[in-house]
């Protein structure tokens, strides 16, 4: 191979080697962060806040792949979406209760990634995002055909139920809750899965896979359990924003979402445990910002996708951690 | 009415065509990947928005300046792979010493800004490119009725690819090109000046995008988005192509633009799938790809 291929991992880890004052620091900014969020819906519009939320815990779910284990996936948006229309369709049709909403939604996108998975890590790199984009594209193409996605119009008037029989989710403030405990929970599920003994492997294999089969870990099923896990999550993060907005569409689906949730954890930093929570917070607030202007939001996703690539590698957090460190 | 397997005939045939068609474009926007990816190891995600390009430059030369087709198959694709050159220069060339897929995360944001701008500024709607007279009209070949700029199309296409292939494998540049693929620091060091190499490459890969651009643009409309489902098919061609060798990039175009064709007339619901299906195939069998080489 040309030596220009022979590069380190898409991202190095910063809270590897951190010190005990880094971490007593991130601790507390962990508890501000949190803080901050539980007081936010009294300060922002909600369900702005709680669609941030979603993607936040859509790219961190897609970061376990990419930032720990070093597989760009450029079809996450199967996941995400796919759960977003299998939580959309056993509440609406079966008429289950939002947290079981959630679990088809989950227990849909992890079959799914065993699937897509499958095909997927017969190859490496770009090969690896190139598959993982058709296999997408051709979930798309089933949505779009499928009768119970109902095509174009998708699954609308999603009823948001009642948590547990007891939380009434139509009030605004318990859907924030709600919302912001799933993301809790999510987040915690992540940086457990990220910092256990299987997390550590996951690095091995991203460092240099050829020294970790050389180590006798057999790295397919490693990778295989990876990618199920993140697409598990995934499915988490789209059935909740199922459950925010009431509808499930073909946006969730296609292509750009997959996109978007890479712009998001390159932004914020691949490899960081609060990165993708701030590209995720950046890019939709963008979003937001300019829907009411008639300038496309895709040119200045796209600009901000080169300049990341150019001059800014690590992403804010990354590029924090650095500076920190100095 | 003859049929074939319970098809007419005149359906069979039209819908081989089609595939033809589109197994034409696969195969020159596919060698472009190849000629790219084997030197400068970048997947170039921008190809279908390069391809869109072309066809626009296409329509504008002629709605401007009235320049039309024949020198627009030139100029097209000399102005677009210019522009490709430049980025190369301003951009790419910063990323040869990181992991590839920077490459195409870079390429991807490229293609949004381009296809969103060309979104904002002509809108979604398709703009009709006529083929010149010369090309126009049908011919009878007896057993079906031939539009003249489809058999070009396919025609001019195997030209296109059958000399890229002896400019890759018969030239000196070709030689350099191929020695530098192998190993770029030798061939530097042998005096040959690697990052001009690099910069033509991904010219040619851009221009080859366009010539299929201005191409397509009789055929289908002119669109800002016409190439950005295409690209998805066309990097799933390159993966059961494999990288690894040019013709194979050629012939896998054709062969699953023919499948595809095929498919439409027996099981139409499956036509926009069964590239997908049939890469997901070969990547049990064989996940090298068809042509590639083992990584």
């Amino acid at each position: 191979m040309a030596d220009k291929s022979v590069s380190p991992g898409l991202a190095r880890d910063p809270e590897a080697d951190a010190e005990t004052s880094a971490a007593r620091i991130e601790w507390l900014l962990t508890a501000l962060g949190v803080a901050a969020l539980i007081a936010a819906p009294f300060f922002f519009y909600p369900v702005f806040v709680m669609s941030m939320l979603c993607f936040a815990l859509f790219a961190c779910a897609f970061n376990l792949l990419l930032g720990y284990t070093g597989l760009l996936s450029f079809g996450h948006a199967a996941f995400f979406g796919g759960a977003a229309y299998f939580t959309a369709h056993a509440i609406k049709e079966w008429g289950l209760s939002p947290e079981l909403g959630l679990l088809v939604g989950m227990i849909g996108a992890a079959l799914l990634g065993l699937l897509i998975g499958f095909f997927a890590i017969r190859r490496q790199g770009i090969y690896f995002a190139m598959i993982t984009l058709a296999l997408a594209q051709m979930f798309y193409f089933f949505c779009l055909q499928a009768p119970f996605t109902h095509g174009e119009d998708g699954i609308q008037g999603v009823p948001r139920g009642n948590v547990l029989g007891l939380l009434d989710l139509e009030k605004t403030l318990n859907m924030y809750y709600f919302v912001l405990a799933v993301f809790l929970l999510g987040v915690f599920a992540i940086w457990r899965i990220v910092h256990s003994p299987f997390g550590m492997i996951l690095r091995s294999i991203r460092e240099n896979e050829p020294r970790a089969i050389s180590l006798g870990i057999s790295v397919a099923r490693y990778k295989l359990a990876a990618f199920v896990m993140s697409a598990a999550l995934a499915g988490l993060a789209g059935g909740l924003k199922t459950i925010v907005f009431q509808f499930a569409t073909l946006t969730d689906v296609s292509w750009q979402m997959s996109g978007e949730v890479i712009l998001m954890t390159l932004l914020g930093g691949i490899g960081t445990m609060a990165g993708p929570i701030v590209g995720a917070g950046l890019v939709i607030a963008l979003q937001n910002s300019l829907a009411t202007s008639s300038f496309p939001v895709t040119v200045v996703t796209g600009a901000i996708f080169m300049v990341c690539v150019l001059v800014f590698r690590r992403g804010i957090v990354g590029e924090a951690y650095a500076l920190f460190k100095r | 009415m003859t049929t074939v397997f319970g098809i007419p005939v005149q359906a069979f045939l039209g819908q081989l065509l089609v595939g033809l068609i589109n197994g034409s474009f696969y195969a020159m926007l596919s060698l472009g990947l190849a000629i790219i990816f084997g030197l400068l190891q970048i997947i170039n995600f921008a190809h279908g928005a390069l391809y869109m390009l072309g066809a626009f430059v296409g329509y504008l030369l002629l709605a401007h300046l009235g320049i039309g087709y024949w020198p627009a198959l030139i100029l097209a694709p000399a102005i677009v792979g210019l522009f490709g050159m430049i980025v190369e220069r301003l951009a790419l060339s910063r990323l040869y010493r990181v992991d590839p897929l920077y490459g195409l995360l870079f390429t991807f944001g490229l293609a949004l800004v381009i296809e969103g701008g060309f979104r904002y500024w002509f809108g979604v709607s398709g703009k009709a490119y006529t083929a010149p007279a010369a090309l126009t009209g049908a011919v009878n070949l007896g057993f079906m009725v031939l539009p003249i700029y489809r058999g070009f199309i396919v025609i001019a296409s195997l030209v296109v690819c059958l000399a890229t292939w002896l400019l890759v494998e018969r030239t000196k540049f070709g030689a350099y090109l191929r020695a530098a693929t192998e190993n770029p620091t030798l061939v530097q060091a042998f005096g040959v000046n690697v990052p001009l190499l690099l910069t033509l490459t991904y010219g040619l890969g851009c221009a080859l995008a366009a010539l299929a651009g201005i191409m397509a643009a009789p055929v289908y409309q002119v669109s800002p988005l016409m190439g950005s489902n295409l690209i998805i098919v066309v990097f799933a061609v390159v993966v059961v192509g494999g990288m690894g060798s040019i013709l194979g990039a050629i012939v896998t175009g054709y062969a699953l633009g023919v499948a595809e064709g095929l498919t439409k007339v027996f099981y139409p619901e499956a036509s926009n799938i069964v590239i997908f299906v049939i890469m997901a195939i070969v990547l049990l069998v064989r996940p090298a790809g068809l042509f590639g080489r083992d990584a």
